[in-house]
């Protein structure tokens, strides 16, 4: 069986911390791209948002998201400078546990607009704790080629936050 | 100083750059921003629900029963 997932490029943070973490010169070989996050900032509450750009444009990016809070389920939809996905864990989130992602982006190197989508928990061991599933849309036909990860409300991400960039092939 | 990790996925190697004071200056400015316009949005969401619950409660202190009150949402 051929191998259709591997694992392009990984990161660890370091003790220092990272104001980002950015993966370029992604390669154009693949179907589709998946990254798997797992974070925690500086930011004093309990969990954060991250931001994602993608080939360092700042326009046109569309995301529609419901979530559970642990009190009660509720939907957003925006158009901001990024795509905005959820969550990381924060300052005041349980100690030692970091928020999970997993960003998901087919056809990334294709010539029409993008279309992406999210999960993602905040893991706190408290009645808030939030659940996301997120749609994404980036409206530009130009492959992607870099993707950032910035924290939403924090400055850094903290050590030990990691970051897995995939490629998906069809066969 | 802060540093972004940048990978380079055509070598794999990574490296770690000192942001210079503008990028700070900018990163904060930025996170700032967002946690602010977060804070509203999700006190508008609190509000709007409160307001809710308030409008229930007052529609069942008025007699209508849990149904009747979930069928007006509908």
């Amino acid at each position: 069986m051929a191998t259709t997932y591997e694992a392009i490029a990984t990161v660890t943070v370091g003790s220092g911390g990272a104001a980002n973490i950015e993966f370029t010169s992604i390669p154009q070989t693949y179907t589709d791209l998946s990254v798997m996050l797992s974070l925690r900032t500086n930011r004093n509450t309990d969990s954060d948002f991250v931001e994602v750009t993608v080939n360092s444009n700042s326009s046109n990016y569309t995301y529609r998201y419901v979530r559970g809070s642990g009190s009660a389920t509720e939907s957003y939809t925006e158009t901001l400078a990024f795509w905005e996905i959820h969550r990381a864990n924060a300052a005041t989130s349980t100690a030692n546990t970091f928020g999970n992602i997993n960003l998901y982006i087919p056809n990334y190197a294709g010539s029409t607009n993008k279309s992406a989508y999210y999960d993602g928990v905040n893991e706190n061991n408290a009645t808030t704790a939030y659940a996301y599933l997120g749609a994404l849309l980036w409206s530009n036909t130009s492959a992607i080629t870099s993707i950032k990860f910035e924290p939403g409300a924090g400055t850094t991400f903290n050590q030990y936050s990691t970051a897995t960039l995939y490629g998906i092939k069809n066969s | 100083m802060p540093t972004k990790l940048i990978v380079d996925c055509s070598t794999g190697e990574t490296t770690e750059v000192e942001l210079t004071a503008e990028e700070i200056a900018q990163r904060e400015a930025d996170a700032a921003a967002f946690a602010e316009a977060k804070a509203a949005e999700e006190a508008e969401a609190q509000a709007k629900a409160q307001a809710k619950a308030a409008a229930e409660a007052k529609l069942a202190a008025l007699g209508l029963t849990a149904e009747e009150i979930a069928a007006l949402g509908k």
